[in-house]
């Protein structure tokens, strides 16, 4: 199942020209900078906008089809939309604002009691928007669009007029949201942080084109585009918490074909979570050195070494047996390693680097 | 439509009187066919005040539906509400204050309709007679100073209730609306 849009628009300033497929059930990040024409694709996958041409289809089903003809208007896609202010309505109350779409609905999976229950907001249902603070006004938002039991949901940069507290406080509520309905989300941002603790795939805006696109874990670390050229670039693994050792206060968690150890998690064995190692963060060597701090060496194969002229830099791609790492060293130093292009390298990773972002 | 607004109210009057009287082109037809005269009557003092305050009463509500965000309708529409469902459920209710303020307004105007209603209804005593003619018929009788000073206590206490109310409405509203 997947979720594919093809679309052409040609604004006075920007002309727009996107073609991806996403996997559905998931998160797909639309990222990319402002005015890069990820709102566009949002609002006319909503229905909001007419392109000059486009196709779009959620799971085999035609919203928008402008070469046959096909445009079905937004009160019938049946397309969840959160945007970034949260647009609710001031004359209601939360819970009225809950039931607008549901009663405009055909009953669905989606349960009211089970949705406040996941966004926290059993407190607010008598409330106005007007008394709520920004992240319970963009939880009642979020809410109310998934009621309508929607076949996708669009959310356009839902957290962006939010300060670091508020998008603290509403992450972890997306990512139960998305673990708990399994549900085709696109999901628009130009927030590397939200990318990484809820994306499943990727794609890479930059004006009006498609410059990458696929799973996370792929796109994150390909020295070659825009997402691992940034300062804080990095791979991420998805892993299983393979083992804990109390008396040394370490979890082994395994992924990507290797095994990491990392500061002891307070989560049970066999839980999935997500992990990011900052490029500079890793540290390359040619054997193992014998006496040092570091818990992980991870032998890996050197995949690229691509030079960041500007930084005085190289970003290093190390293929593991089932994903990459990142590391960014000076060219001095691959130099001084003799690495090459298919040659073997180790890896030393500090356990306190590695993030675990959660599920 | 915003004529009556800037025409002298006795022309307005006089416009209704050579088109609903028993022999203008519609008052004619309403008098042949269904028996209806408007000229002289209750109702006819009604059109007259109807016409006046239409002006009024329509840029009350444009003013409010243009004040309206459409964002909120676009919200809807993605909710899965059609077009009427969005008027009645979303535009007509965000734009109740400016809409029922204007009614008061008009309200209050109608009640100190003079030129049109004379014109059209005259003014007589129990039927077409409002607030002002009743203070000026008042005024032209010798000893009717008193009578002219509580019907102008009357108009006064009623146009200031008006405009308190109409505050007070859309305080209320508004602070509902949490703006």
């Amino acid at each position: 199942m997947s979720l594919s849009i093809h679309l052409r628009h040609a604004f006075p300033s920007i002309s727009l020209d996107v073609t991806f497929e996403a996997p559905t059930p998931g998160v797909t990040a639309l990222f990319g900078p402002s005015g890069a024409g990820k709102s566009t694709i949002i609002a006319a996958a909503a229905g909001l906008l007419r392109p000059d041409a486009c196709r779009i289809a959620v799971d085999g089903r035609v919203l928008g089809d402008t070469a046959a003809g096909v445009w079905l208007p937004p009160e019938r896609r049946r397309i969840g939309l959160v945007f970034q202010d949260a647009r609710l309505f001031p004359h209601m109350s939360v819970a009225n604002n809950l039931r607008y779409g549901m009663r405009r609905a055909e009953p669905g999976p989606i349960q009211f009691d089970e949705i406040i229950a996941l966004l926290g907001i059993e407190a607010l249902l008598a409330r106005r928007p007007h008394t709520l603070s920004g992240g319970e006004r963009q939880r009642v938002a979020i809410g109310r669009a998934l009621l309508a039991q929607p076949r996708l949901l669009l959310m356009d940069e839902p957290l962006a007029s939010l300060d670091a507290p508020r998008k603290a406080e509403i992450l972890p509520f997306l990512t139960r949201l998305k673990t708990t309905l399994r549900l085709p989300v696109l999901y628009v941002t130009h927030a590397l942080d939200e990318v990484n603790r809820l994306a499943d795939s990727v794609v890479l805006i930059d004006q009006g084109r498609v410059v990458g696109a696929g799973a996370l874990a792929d796109i994150a670390t390909r020295a070659d585009l825009p997402f691992a050229q940034r300062d804080d670039a990095g791979a991420l693994l998805h892993c299983e918490v393979a083992g804990h050792d109390a008396g040394r206060e370490l979890t082994r968690l395994s992924g990507g074909g290797v095994t990491f150890l990392v500061p002891l998690l307070d989560l049970p064995l066999g839980s999935r979570v997500r992990v990011r190692i900052p490029a500079r963060e890793i540290t390359l060597a040619g054997k193992a050195p014998e006496s040092i701090s570091m818990h992980n060496m991870i032998t890996g194969t050197v995949r690229r070494i691509a030079r960041e002229g500007a930084r005085r830099s190289a970003m290093v791609e190390i293929a593991l047996p089932d994903g990459a790492l990142l590391s960014r060293v000076t060219p001095d130093a691959i130099g001084n390693l003799g690495l090459v292009e298919g040659g073997p390298v180790l890896a030393l990773i500090k356990s306190t680097a590695i993030e675990v972002l959660g599920a | 439509m915003h004529l009556p607004l800037v025409l002298p109210p006795v022309v307005t009057g006089w416009l209704l009187l050579i088109t609903f009287g028993v022999r203008g082109p519609v008052g004619a037809l309403l008098h042949d066919w269904f028996g209806i005269r408007l000229v002289f009557t209750t109702a006819g003092a009604s059109l007259a005040c109807g016409v006046m305050i239409f002006p009024i009463m329509v840029r009350a509500i444009r003013l409010s539906f243009e004040a309206a965000d459409p964002g909120l309708e676009q919200a809807a529409r993605t909710l899965g509400a059609g077009r009427l469902d969005r008027l009645f459920t979303i535009t007509l209710p965000l734009a109740s204050p400016g809409i029922l303020v204007g009614g008061i307004v008009a309200y209050a105007t109608c009640l100190g309709e003079f030129g049109a209603v004379i014109t059209f209804a005259a003014s007589i005593p129990g039927e077409t007679q409002t607030l002002p003619l009743a203070i000026y018929a008042a005024l032209q009788v010798p000893g009717g100073e008193a009578k002219a000073a509580q019907l102008s206590l009357v108009s006064i206490t009623l146009a200031l209730t008006g405009l308190l109310l109409s505050e007070w409405f859309a305080k209320r509203l508004n602070a509902m609306l949490g703006r």
